[in-house]
């Protein structure tokens, strides 16, 4: 298993001095993408998982607020003790990247098919010609209509499904080994987001590349990951395939996220069920859980201590929450506590 | 109950003019909230949602057809009519950090319309600001605070406060979740039901989460490029939708459970929502739709009533309904 791991990210913390003072955006966080696998990194917005990729892609390097610690494990090199440099052979060529919104992340002033092969130029030494072939191939993947037109189109020209392909042909054109997706349809329709995931899909097996998925719409994730870490306040809670999370999730969080999502298929009887209260502030994280003062089962324990992380074996399921602790439910099978709230 | 509805839209077409084009964004609309009901509104964006909500609060004039209030043209209304319809008819906003006014202490903001009005004075109205406040879950210590003091759910609670401020019967919710978090948003359509009970208020709902409107809403209207395509009971919506849009639109919408999804046959439309201008004499939904045959490019069809309460403007019923849609 371990030779399969394409990245590995290893208790990475981030942190950005503001005057208010040092906000700790991502507090300790461990994860690895395997090869040809959909990994979804799911939570509210401000728990740190944009700030997480951006990290990995080296796109806050030269920010000066940003402070790092951890490593970051790619091909064998540590990349947050690569040089600027290296870094940029890697940006777009092994690993790249599709933001929410097209529209802020396209160069308004350059046709988009301009922009598309600026990529590839960097990374390949090709010619004009050459690249413009390349271009073509990859607008027919994208099923961009009419591609010969569009692809000198400027970017306000073309409608927000349309520059999103755009994004996501830029993001694949030198095939990268692992592409990061930080909510890649938040900004879309419904009838357009299932066209660019179908797409995503279709194209993860055609170029043979591994997606790492940031979304907080849990409908997404269980149409395309293959496993989920759940993130809150910088930490992640829990971790497992997918099928565990939606089916057999163990973190109060999870739960109570998973029971605040309506469905479409189904109508909830007497109101939603919601989260009370709102994330904590991270320039001053609590000492004990995250999400104790939010989760209606907490306990003493939980408002003073950080919860181990606790594994389930079979299938791989990983917990960060003290009712899963081995002495909380050897006791609470001893005198019957603690019943009374599941 | 009475009767009469409290709002009542007669082909009400709101057109902008974009150059030497005409963009049709409202294109005859006929639609009724009764009293203390929800009614969803749903659409992707460009399709004139919006723009049918601004027409019912007075803001844009409709180019044609009426707009009744309990039975009378908003738009024959005297100064002070007009000015007792803005007290009854109000607004919340999608964006809870742009539609409150950064320089405002939370408790003037929620009191603005009672100053405008001339309701109370200084004193109550300072009261009733706390009290409103109370009511939307927030409390006493957070009347003399700035709107950047506040995380986005809070402020949504604030834009909510302030448009209960002068006991409106109608309010026309544009969007008012969809800029928060999966988390916070159960908590805003929540507290919008709690007070639709307690108050027997009247919502339009304009919303593209269909998940969420079927949590809300009693009735649901379907829209695509200014026109409805489909009405029914939020019920009977999603379990007996009949037009292709609507089919698409909720086979679109992912769920929750890897299982169900695995499952799931997805029906695809090609390409985006095409431009509003120019599509008059038509079906607005001919050009994505798998149905379209001629008729549907020539002639524009109505809403019909196909079952109780259920209407569909559809020329290709039968044929959709043979194919499950596909």
């Amino acid at each position: 298993m371990s030779q399969d791991k394409l990245l590995e990210v290893k208790n990475l913390k981030v942190s950005f001095r503001t005057y208010a003072g040092t906000v700790q955006a991502v507090r300790g966080v461990s994860w690895h993408l395997e090869k040809k696998e959909t990994i979804a990194i799911v939570g509210e917005s401000g728990c740190g998982k944009t700030a997480t990729i951006q990290t990995i892609m080296g796109l806050n390097m030269q920010n000066p607020i940003c402070s790092k610690e951890g490593q970051v494990v790619f091909d064998g090199k540590d990349l947050l003790t690569c040089s600027e440099k290296q870094m940029r052979d890697i940006q777009g060529n092994d690993m790249s990247i599709i933001f929410q919104d097209p529209f802020t992340f396209l160069n308004p002033t350059m046709k988009v098919g301009d922009q598309v092969i600026e990529v590839y130029c960097r990374h390949h030494k090709a010619t004009r010609r050459e690249a413009t072939e390349r271009l073509l191939e990859m607008m027919r993947l994208i099923s961009l209509p009419d591609p010969e037109k569009n692809i000198k189109r400027y970017p306000h020209q073309l409608s927000g499904g349309q520059r999103q392909r755009i994004m996501i042909a830029m993001a694949l054109i030198c095939g990268p080994k692992i592409l990061f997706a930080d909510e890649p349809t938040t900004a879309l329709d419904v009838t357009i987001q299932a066209q660019i995931i179908e797409l995503m899909k279709h194209l993860k097996e055609q170029i043979d590349t591994s997606i790492v998925l940031i979304t907080h719409d849990l409908g997404v994730v269980a149409n395309m990951a293959n496993r989920v870490y759940m993130m809150y306040a910088g930490q992640i809670v829990e971790h497992a395939d997918a099928r565990t999370i939606f089916k057999n999730s163990k973190h109060p969080y999870t739960r109570a996220l998973l029971g605040s999502v309506p469905r479409v298929d189904q109508k909830t009887e007497g109101g939603l069920f919601s989260i009370p209260g709102s994330p904590p502030d991270l320039i001053d994280p609590p000492t004990g859980c995250a999400f104790a003062a939010r989760c209606s089962q907490a306990m003493n324990i939980c408002k003073r201590l950080q919860p181990p992380e606790i594994t389930f074996p079979e299938p791989e399921h990983k917990v960060c929450c003290w009712l899963h602790h081995p002495e909380y439910k050897a006791r609470k099978k001893a005198v019957g506590v603690g019943e009374r709230h599941e | 109950m009475n009767d009469q509805p409290l709002l009542e839209l007669q082909g009400v077409k709101t057109f902008f003019r974009i150059k030497k084009d005409i963009l049709k964004a409202v294109n005859g609309i006929d639609l009724v909230i009764h009293r203390g009901e929800t009614l969803g509104l749903v659409g992707e964006s460009g399709c004139g949602k919006s723009t049918l909500g601004k027409t019912i609060l007075h803001l844009y004039k409709p180019a044609e057809g009426k707009v009744l209030y309990k039975g009378r043209d908003i738009w024959t209304y005297s100064k002070t009519e007009r000015k007792l319809y803005a007290r009854q008819v109000q607004m919340i906003f999608q964006d809870p950090y742009a539609s409150l006014d950064p320089l405002m202490v939370v408790h003037e903001c929620v009191a603005e319309g009672l100053n405008i009005h001339g309701i109370y004075t200084p004193k109550e109205r300072y009261e009733k600001a706390i009290e409103l406040l109370e009511q939307v879950g927030l409390n006493k210590e957070h009347a003399n605070r700035f709107p950047h003091e506040f995380s986005g759910g809070q402020r949504q609670r604030i834009g909510i406060a302030r448009a209960l401020a002068l006991e409106p019967e109608l309010i026309v919710c544009d969007e008012p979740i969809s800029a928060l978090d999966v988390s916070i948003q159960a908590q805003i359509v929540n507290l919008l039901r709690d007070l639709q009970e307690k108050k027997g208020l009247a919502y339009l709902f304009i919303t593209h989460d269909l998940s969420m409107v079927r949590q809300i809403s009693d009735r649901i209207a379907v829209m695509y490029l200014g026109s409805l395509v489909e009405l029914a009971h939020s019920d009977n919506l999603y379990e007996h939708h009949r037009h292709p849009y609507t089919k698409a639109l909720l086979s679109a919408i992912p769920i929750a459970d890897p299982d169900v999804e695995a499952k799931r046959q997805r029906i695809l439309l090609s390409g985006d929502v095409s431009s509003p201008i120019g599509i008059d004499q038509m079906c607005s939904f001919c050009k994505r739709c798998h149905y379209a045959t001629d008729l549907c490019f020539h002639e524009k069809p109505l809403l019909r009533e196909v079952a109780e309460d259920h209407f569909v403007a559809c020329h290709h019923l039968d044929q959709v309904d043979k194919n499950g849609g596909r």
